[in-house]
């Protein structure tokens, strides 16, 4: 589903991404871990073109992201285009960004509305419907302000999965909530993972990732020093750097 | 020795009971009466000398005041102030959204028409439209060089109004593409990304995510504006626009009663600005609802706080914090 292959990516004179390798297969579940400035977040962001990659091949479902190959030349990916890959990868954020003038309701049928040119009603039931898979049925008329942390982000995930996509990006999407309300977004998380969804997370939940992850990528400076099954990687690092991270966090 | 430090207090017969309210003696303020005392003078001083000028007629005030040449002069300026206002505020969001556009051109274009319509008097560009008909007789669209096209007379096409209409407008957009590029930058950056994420193109999201986001730092400079242009519309006296302070000076060419009329004007202008204020103050309120503590006090408010602060330590007024959603519920 995403294939990553040398991907480069400086900010400035900042290189932040030193060449990741990687591929996501489809129902697959793949935790990012590693410390904060290690590049995960950053990469995650390039996956849906939120950030350009410098070099190197990025492609999703077998298209580059945000260009075109015709014979031996790259084209760039007109606006327009962009958008609709986007439209097809769901993303969650740490620190939710729901629209703040806008309803529970409103804030999800706001893109099948106006970028899918769905029908009011078509969306609006699948919108209920979404609500009450992540457990907030009641909270159709409430606003952002109105809702606590942990309920924000399951808003925040119904409203990336009205897309209906063929993959969800999550970043650090429990890392802005109390400790007591974690839980329920991971078992939204949990339930997602279940029916098929391909995800890629990147967390801080070592737990999750071991109970849910298909494989489990710690990165550090801009390169993944280790990749693996998440019980490989946590129980039995081969890297000096995976153990002096993972004696900290565990 | 731990010991000491660390127990709860235990919750005794006179937990929750609250003890009786401080009664303390107030700072006294006498520095306060005393420069009460002055300004009341200098102000009665003003009044009284202006009231007894020699050759001051106030019946001709009282007579001008409420004569239907005036009132309608008042409309006239309404109708100015609410067509520059709109112009203002369509053509600055729309520059505002031009200068943020990466397209350079929108951009550069955005950019010079800021330049020159903030960099130039506002009476000069009510002149100089007042007067195109003296350098351009004809106005039209057409390809050059071929006689294809639409052509007017200038005269036909710019009367005074228009002419002040379009002077106060296009200068008035200039400020309001300011305002409104400073409320989108406000807006927090993590929304775009979020309405991107979602597959929104660039129009689509300022359109529906940031431009009301930003309403909130852009509608209280708005009010402020609509002030100052109601006061500017008498600029509109150099075009010969039938407006309140035109049509003022016109009476005093033919009575010589130069300050009585301008006394008349200003009571008008006063009475109209004070609505506008009054009005500002409730949608400043209204818009910082959510983004605030504690909301600004109405005028009334403020004019019983003013007279219970000046003689006793400040008071909290009435609590207007109910009002607001609370943040983490």
């Amino acid at each position: 589903m995403v294939k990553a292959e040398a991907v480069h990516k400086s900010f400035g004179r900042l290189e932040v991404l030193r060449g990741i390798d990687l591929e996501v297969n489809p129902k697959d579940v793949m935790c990012i871990i590693g410390p904060s400035g290690s590049g995960k977040s950053t990469f995650l962001r390039c996956i849906n073109h939120l950030e350009k990659i410098d070099s190197g091949r990025l492609s999703v479902d077998g298209e580059l992201v945000g260009y075109k190959e015709r014979g031996d030349k790259l084209y760039e990916l007109p606006d327009s285009e962009v958008c609709k890959k986007r439209s097809e990868i769901g993303m969650v954020f740490q620190r939710f960004n729901l629209f703040p003038h806008m309803t529970a309701l409103e804030n999800i049928v706001e893109a099948p509305l106006r970028v899918k040119g769905e029908g009011r009603a078509k969306a609006e039931a699948r919108a209920r419907k979404l609500l009450d898979r992540v457990g907030l049925a009641d909270k159709v008329d409430a606003y952002p302000n109105q809702l606590s942390g942990g309920q924000q982000q399951r808003v925040a995930i119904a409203r990336a999965l009205a897309m209906e996509p063929k993959l969800m990006l999550f970043d650090e999407p429990t890392s802005a909530l109390d400790p007591e309300l974690v839980g329920d977004v991971l078992d939204v998380m949990r339930g997602l993972a279940k029916d098929g969804m391909t995800m890629v997370v990147v967390t801080h939940e070592m737990g999750f990732a071991r109970e849910v992850g298909d494989s489990l990528v710690f990165m550090d400076g801009g390169v993944i020093v280790e990749a693996g099954t998440p019980r490989d990687v946590l129980s039995n690092p081969r890297h000096e750097r995976t153990k002096a991270f993972l004696s900290k966090v565990l | 020795m731990t010991e000491i430090a660390s127990r709860p207090p235990a919750p005794g017969p006179q937990a929750g009971r609250r003890p009786e309210a401080i009664k303390a003696i107030p700072v006294r303020h006498p520095w306060r009466w005393v420069s009460a005392v002055v300004v009341l003078a200098i102000a009665a001083d003003a009044i009284y000398t202006m009231a007894t000028a020699p050759n001051l007629v106030w019946d001709s005030v009282w007579t001008w005041l409420f004569r239907p040449f005036i009132l309608g002069g008042i409309v006239v300026t309404i109708e100015l102030t609410l067509l520059a206002m709109v112009i203002g505020i369509v053509l600055g969001i729309t520059l505002a959204v031009m200068r943020l556009s990466p397209n350079p051109v929108m951009s550069w274009v955005s950019w010079v028409y800021i330049w020159f319509f903030r960099g130039t008097p506002v009476l000069v560009q009510i002149f100089f439209w007042y007067n195109l008909n003296a350098v351009l007789p004809h106005i039209g669209l057409g390809i050059p060089g071929t006689t294809f096209g639409w052509q007017v007379g200038t005269n036909s096409l710019i009367n005074p109004f228009i002419a002040a209409t379009l002077g106060l407008g296009l200068n008035e957009a200039a400020y309001m593409a300011e305002i409104v590029r400073a409320g989108i930058i406000s807006v927090e950056h993590g929304q775009t990304e979020a309405a991107q994420a979602l597959g929104m193109s660039r129009l689509l999201v300022m359109r529906r995510i940031v431009l009301p986001q930003a309403m909130r730092v852009i509608i209280p400079p708005t009010g402020n504006e609509t002030i100052s242009m109601l006061k500017t519309t008498s600029l509109a006296v150099i075009a010969a626009v039938p407006e309140l302070f035109t049509r003022s000076h016109q009476v005093s060419t033919v009575y010589f009663n130069v300050i009585e009329m301008a006394i008349v004007a200003s009571i008008w202008y006063l009475f109209m600005t004070s609505i506008l204020t009054v009005g500002q103050y409730y949608i400043e309120r209204y818009y910082a609802r959510g983004a605030q503590r504690e909301l600004p006090p109405t005028p009334f408010q403020r004019f019983r706080r003013l007279l219970f602060t000046f003689h006793a330590p400040p008071q909290t007024g009435p609590d207007v914090s109910v009002f607001l959603p609370s943040e983490h519920r």
